[in-house]
């Protein structure tokens, strides 16, 4: 597929990149260059710069997800020995990877991979993970590297248990990017292309820049942003924020709202639709995007926060390494609870929310456990309600469109009378 | 001599009464305990400062009700036994309490803390092996942080020297302890799953070298008449804990010793030794960058189903048992490659579910007993 891209919109260009970028993939596969599988938050700079192809389980699992395509992929993993109690993105993955497995084995495609919705992607040659949004990441990405017999560069980037980020720690991530270009060079048998490296590290910025200036929009009271929309472009902030693919995109999105603005169209459509702004705390329920989106919408409940897509707010000089390694460290869930906080309040405040929705996402410990402590410190600070949903990003059978539905209503409830 | 009943029965006394220890340390020394979370705190630390550094495990067969306010269910068995306890303020007499944060729920639970003690927090570095020079400088840094927070919160000063004379302490209790599991192997008729997990506990809750003499005691008394012979099957056990004791009774039941185990609160903390180093928070960080075969020390090689099918051998062992904890996902990662493995190597596996709130043993019960009628 092919589209003019100064003519598309940025809903086509988001569609076209993300095809775009799996069939960049397969190319490089099938041209015998490298390709990497890499956590959501890792850095993408040093893959890029040595021309290695990307891909990102989580984006596949989140795609897989609300395709209604996980949970097939769910019971492979689970015939493997996996538990289901373990997060569901690795378990997708997992599962996608043992069919991928299973094909290069045989040269015959397992039924589940020629029948499966989830975008086709293919195997890696090595992977990269980086534990700023959950140590979970070190774990699943051990057991890649040991099922495929391949490479593994890790970016351990410690817990902050105080803030702000203290000198040792960024000398020890910025030791670790040396480490990982060492291992690149070893890899590849090539040199590393510095020149290339600060090229793609200032096009991270251009990205950041429009993605973080696309978020802005639901700071302005009525929203021109329907804050679901952000879920959906947040695939091109992790897939290709070293790309030009991303800031393409997001670019065109900010003109588009900034003209819907001047044109007095909002996220539901009239001003008056707006009754209330809500923070959605937690990573979106994939599998039921349209039944959690509707049930907001319903009680006229926009979404204007989220602290989610402020996870790729990587904002770093480049050419500088250990302020690349704040960004990177910098992730509001790697933080001390007091300023953990404190940033969720910042997302609350700026887009004057006037109610919370937690999502207790059984498949994510480090966005769930601390849920409440940070809507109870927005509270105190705003006084303004919370309520909490239980669900899960990929495994379907968690969440109860029954109870998100009672709880959202309960909070339009009280923002009503908080009025 | 004392007999080998006695000094279990001593062991076992401190296992199950930390708080007493805890008081019986203070009427002695005059200074009171510091609180260790799981898992792999430097201890050395604590000990070199003259408190008693004392484990928290949680409780066996804890009924968990106003932890549920703080924690969802999906938050492992531990975690939230030391919940309910914190909520209840059994921890409130600890001067300080040390977390480290090596899986997500550690990292919440050190900022939710709710009893009285203030809380030292640090990071263990992950990237261990190919980063290993930057790891063991990181973690020498996050180690001179807790010493000065615990010289801080204790008023005393902690010496290189006072820390070097801990990890010669240490290490002998870890040496010791590797005896003892060895002889508890050799003397599987005499000493029962459930007398060798209360004396490798009993070392949480007892200054290192009382715990060592102990131990020594009681391996001079097991050893004083030849090993009679077992009938048994021998099976080594792999998990963070294996708790509580009617779990340990049902292998005991069923005729099943435990001859090595790789339990995140046993073996792991004494198979290897503190290397020697002039700087001795140096040589704790280089403990914890070559420490190998635990879900919470990253390594991409995996080395741990290796290890696991080396102690079978070692030992003579008839199957290693798997004993999950109850939401403990590093550990749940590791399983299936555990079990790929074990089938290449031959080897017999079982995996029961460990839940410390447990009253009711049924599945695990039919579980082992099945197995061992297969063994």
């Amino acid at each position: 597929m092919e589209i003019n891209i100064n003519e598309a919109s940025s809903k086509e260009c988001l569609a076209y990149f993300q095809a775009k970028l799996d069939e960049e993939a397969w190319e490089a596969k099938k041209a015998g260059k490298l390709v990497c599988w890499s956590a959501s938050v890792a850095p993408p700079e040093f893959c890029v710069a040595m021309d290695i192809a990307m891909v990102y389980p989580e984006t596949h699992a989140a795609g897989a997800g609300a395709r209604k395509a996980s949970q097939d992929l769910l019971d492979v993993a689970h015939s493997k020995g996996y538990n289901i109690d373990i997060c569901s993105y690795a378990r997708t993955n997992l599962g996608y990877m043992e069919l991928l497995k299973q094909e290069a084995m045989t040269g015959e495609k397992p039924e589940k991979l020629a029948t499966s919705k989830a975008a086709y992607v293919p195997l890696p040659d090595l992977v990269i993970t980086c534990n700023n949004i959950c140590n979970t990441l070190l774990k699943w990405y051990e057991n890649l590297a040991k099922e495929l017999n391949i490479p593994c560069i890790i970016i351990d980037v410690p817990f902050n248990h105080t803030m702000p980020v203290a000198r040792h720690n960024k000398e020890y991530i910025a030791d670790q990017y040396r480490a990982a270009i060492k291992q690149l060079e070893d890899i590849t048998g090539r040199a590393f292309d510095y020149d290339k490296f600060l090229k793609v590290q200032e096009q991270v910025q251009r990205s950041v820049y429009w993605w973080n200036k696309v978020a802005t929009y639901a700071f302005r009271k009525p929203s021109p942003l329907n804050g679901f929309d952000l879920f959906n472009y947040m695939a091109l902030i992790v897939c290709a924020r070293a790309r030009d693919y991303a800031e393409i995109t997001f670019h065109k999105f900010a003109d588009e709202l900034e003209a819907k603005d001047a044109a007095g169209q909002y996220a539901f459509g009239a001003a008056e639709n707006e009754k209330h702004r809500v923070t959605w705390e937690g990573i979106a329920v994939w599998t039921y995007l349209g039944a959690t989106f509707k049930g907001l919408k319903n009680v006229g409940s926009v979404m204007t926060g989220s602290a989610y897509p402020g996870l790729w707010s990587l904002v770093y000089t480049p050419g500088d390494l250990e302020s690349m390694a704040e960004a990177y460290t910098n992730v509001y869930i790697n933080t001390c609870g007091s300023n953990r906080y404190e940033e969720f309040y910042k997302v609350v405040s700026n887009s004057k929310s006037d109610g919370m929705v937690l999502h207790l996402n059984r498949s994510c410990k480090l966005m769930g456990l601390l849920n409440n402590e940070g809507a109870e410190y927005v509270n105190a600070k705003m006084g303004i309600p919370f309520v909490s949903f239980d669900g899960d990003q990929t495994d379907p059978n968690v969440f109860s469109q029954a109870q998100y539905e009672t709880r959202v209503q309960a909070l339009s409830e009280m923002m009503d009378n908080n009025k | 001599m004392r007999t080998v009943e006695e000094i279990i029965a001593e062991l076992k006394a401190i296992a199950d009464d930390p708080k007493k220890a805890m008081e019986d340390y203070k009427k002695e020394t005059g200074k009171g305990a510091v609180g260790i979370m799981p898992v792999y705190c430097p201890e050395e630390i604590v000990h070199a400062s003259g408190y008693l550094p004392m484990g928290m495990w949680g409780a066996q067969k804890k009924a968990i009700s106003k932890a549920r306010t703080y924690l969802p269910p999906f938050a492992c068995s531990v975690m939230q036994s030391v919940m309910e306890l914190q909520l209840e303020g059994v921890y409130d007499n600890l001067e300080a309490v040390i977390f480290s944060v090596p899986c997500d729920t550690l990292k919440c639970m050190s900022q939710k803390w709710h009893g009285k003690a203030p809380v030292i927090t640090f990071t263990h570095p992950q990237n261990r092996k190919i980063a290993k020079d930057a790891a063991n400088v990181f973690a020498r840094e996050e180690f001179k942080l807790v010493k000065e927070k615990l010289e801080d919160i204790l008023d005393v000063r902690i010496s290189n020297r006072a820390i070097k004379n801990s990890i010669a302490i240490y290490n002998e209790n870890r040496a010791v302890c590797r005896e003892f599991s060895d002889v508890a192997a050799e003397y599987a008729a005499v000493i029962k799953p459930s007398d060798r997990h209360a004396v490798l506990k009993a070392r949480w809750f007892m200054e290192k070298s009382k715990h060592t003499a102990l131990v020594k005691e009681l391996i001079a008394a097991i050893t004083a008449t030849p090993a009679p012979e077992y009938k048994g099957k021998k099976v080594v056990v792999s998990g963070i804990l294996v708790e509580p004791y009617d779990v340990l009774d049902i292998f005991a039941e069923n005729g099943l010793a435990i001859v090595a185990d790789d339990l995140a609160q046993e073996t792991r903390n004494f198979r290897q030794d503190v290397p020697e180093d002039d700087d001795p928070l140096m040589a704790l960080a280089k403990a914890w960058n070559e420490f190998d075969g635990c879900s919470l020390a990253t390594d991409a090689n995996k080395p741990k189903g290796q290890m696991l099918i080396d102690a079978v051998n070692k030992y003579g062992a008839d199957a290693v048992i798997v004993c999950m904890m109850k939401f403990c996902d590093p550990e749940e990662f590791d399983y299936p490659i555990l079990i790929q493995e074990f089938e290449a190597a031959g080897v017999r596996n079982l995996q029961i579910e460990i839940d410390q709130e447990s009253t009711a043993f049924e599945q695990v019960k039919t579980r082992i007993q099945t197995f061992a009628e297969i063994l």
